[in-house]
């Protein structure tokens, strides 16, 4: 019995590379995975050092001084950034949820081979992926004749119909038999109800990737924030991080506790607060990343290569 | 003529149902991606707010004749090719050996974890990696200063940037693109390398002639879409990572920026349509021809 097992073994390893190539491999994958980490790890480490230290190390590993300060500034002044994050946080809902309705429908539609107008339509699709007019014309539109400015739906319209979803999608849904559908016809459902509860159903790996991509460019936009929102107290969380990177001034530009801000400036902590902010930013992606990963790695690989 | 007529009413009706459930995603097009096309207008008017992108008196090519006797418009060409052509290099050469090492080591539940490591940095944005890059690179706190014990100012150090440009873009998108070969890699069938095992080929052989050339197609197709892309930059990398840093626009300036200071800093309206107009152009040309060539090799692949 050991003997089958281990020549069966010995046969894998004939093929594998020495153990030695290995460790060597093992050694560098190690290092650069400490590469993505570690930056990160600094910026969390920052967040919690004292102001004190960083002036003294610098922005270290080791801080001299651990401390809350950062964060406890901004549970004092903190209204701006709840702010944010409520705007953010609905667009990522809200703009999802829209998002994919809109998307699914669109795709399912013209993956229907008896749908007579599908042709016209993909193709109108397919241009806009070719040629668009570029940014000024776009946000001039978009300020102008729909008056967006300013409004939360700049940060969630521009980008609810992506294209490239479309065609993914519409792929997807190709694969579900037309007897399926014809059966549901016959049930006595009418178009919507068969998408409803026969063909979204079947579609649900493909649809929760694209849904899972979507939350995360909702949740990391700053583009349309910077681009459409000029009032410092409609920043979704992203643009408000942003406009941080040469001082704090933003959280209280709009706060109803200016004047308590102007006695803390001088020794509000500027270094670790934009850190922590950062890192409140950056919390839930990272949390939810280890859970998702591998809906990201199926929906690269659905449609990897047109990518 | 009048049967015609009839019978085309009569299919409206029949794809009525689904029509609606398309509409949203039409109304959808046609007021983001259309419409906007009416602003190309812009590109050959001298615009004033008074009289609006319609009522804006013409002004032929003039906005282009200025954007190309500045020098930026060869900085920002030169920028916008240079970066994306070194992206395009670094990336598949790096992320195919990546995709080999993870797939040759002995321990796989090691490989999918590695693999989750590298592709995390790819979900950040880049203001987030912007401030992750400033905790390096700040003169007076930043850790490689401080750990070097240099007094280096990045963020005018122009000679520095095509370097830490190219390493973030590598940083942030290479266990992306690792996966995607990865995912190829898996799928080849043993029995060839078992087959090139009998005859005697070591490792490198079977790399050499088993797996590069299973990838090559994909490797091609990747290859020459993003080449059809390249006219196009990375807004967040060459703006948010550089912290929009005037010494650096030398090294730092691509369209996509050039674009974006000449309408929201500058407010230059005619001159940043007439460049956003001439990336449009240019574009469009290479993805069609890259769409040609790559429908030549691997029809599955095209865009259309």
């Amino acid at each position: 019995m050991s003997k089958t097992i281990r020549s069966g073994h010995k046969e894998r390893r004939i093929n594998e590379i020495s153990n030695r190539s290995n460790a060597i491999l093992l050694i560098i994958l190690t290092l650069l995975a400490a590469v993505c980490v570690l930056p990160v790890l600094l910026v969390v480490i920052v967040s919690f050092s004292s102001e004190q230290s960083i002036f003294m190390k610098g922005y270290s590993f080791f801080p001299a001084e651990f401390s809350l300060e950062a964060y406890r500034f901004f549970l004092r002044l903190g209204d701006q950034i709840v702010r944010s994050y409520a705007i953010t946080l609905f667009v990522t809902v809200f703009g999802t949820l829209f998002s994919l309705v809109v998307t699914t429908m669109l795709s399912y539609v013209l993956s229907r081979p008896d749908y007579r107008y599908g042709r016209v339509l993909t193709l109108l699709l397919l241009f806009t992926m070719l040629f668009n007019g570029g940014l000024v014309p776009s946000y001039m539109v978009n300020t102008q004749l729909l008056g967006l400015r300013d409004t939360i739906w700049a940060l969630i319209f521009p980008m609810s119909l992506n294209v490239f979803y479309v065609v993914i999608l519409r792929t997807f849904f190709r694969g579900i038999p037309l007897e399926i559908i014809e059966a549901a016809h016959i049930d006595g459902a009418g178009e919507f109800r068969t998408f409803l509860t026969v063909v979204l159903p079947l579609s649900k790996p493909g649809v929760a990737t694209i849904g899972l991509f979507t939350v995360i460019a909702y949740w990391n936009d700053w583009f349309l924030g910077m681009l459409y929102i000029f009032e410092t107290k409609k920043y979704p969380i992203q643009t408000l991080l942003q406009s941080m990177q040469n001082s704090l001034e933003a959280l209280t530009q709009s706060s109803a506790n200016a004047l308590e801000y102007a006695e803390m400036a001088k020794n509000a902590p500027t270094d670790s607060g934009r850190m922590a902010l950062t890192v409140l930013v950056v919390l839930p992606v990272m949390l939810a990343y280890p859970f998702f990963q591998k809906y990201f790695v199926k929906g690269l690989t659905v449609g990897g290569v047109k990518g | 003529m009048k049967k015609q007529k009839k019978s085309r009413w009569f299919y409206f009706k029949k794809n009525l149902p689904l029509t609606m459930m398309a509409l949203p995603g039409i109304i959808l097009m046609i007021l983001f991606k259309y419409l906007p096309l009416s602003g190309i207008v812009l590109a050959f008017k001298q615009y004033n707010i008074r009289d609006g992108i319609f009522g804006s008196a013409w002004n032929g090519l003039k906005n282009f004749e200025y954007l190309f006797r500045t020098k930026d418009a060869w900085i920002i060409t030169r920028n916008t090719l240079g970066y994306n052509l070194m992206f395009i290099v670094l990336d598949l050469v790096l992320a195919v050996t990546m995709a080999i090492i993870l797939n040759e080591l002995h321990q796989k539940r090691a490989a999918k974890v590695y693999q989750t490591i590298f592709m995390a940095p790819y979900f950040l944005s880049w203001v987030v990696v912007s401030f992750i890059a400033y905790s390096l690179l700040s003169v007076d706190n930043g850790f490689i200063n401080r750990a070097l014990g240099l007094n280096v100012t990045w963020y005018s150090q122009t000679s520095a940037w095509p370097v830490i440009l190219v390493v973030f873009q590598i940083w942030k998108t290479l266990g992306y693109s690792t996966v995607m070969y990865l995912g190829s890699i898996v799928g080849i069938s043993n029995d060839y390398y078992e087959a090139a095992l009998m005859d005697g080929a070591t490792k490198w052989q079977q790399i050499k002639y088993i797996t590069l050339p299973s990838l090559k197609g994909m490797m091609i197709v990747l290859t020459i879409l993003a080449i059809g892309k390249i006219f196009y930059a990375d807004f967040g990398l060459f703006y948010q990572l550089p912290r929009n840093s005037g010494p650096l626009f030398p090294v730092t300036n691509v369209i996509d920026t050039y674009v974006y200071r000449a309408l929201k800093e500058n407010g230059n309206i005619g001159m940043s349509a007439a460049a956003s107009l001439y990336q449009s152009l240019v574009g469009f040309v290479l993805v069609l021809t890259s769409n040609f060539i790559v429908r030549k090799i691997d029809p599955d692949s095209a865009l259309f």
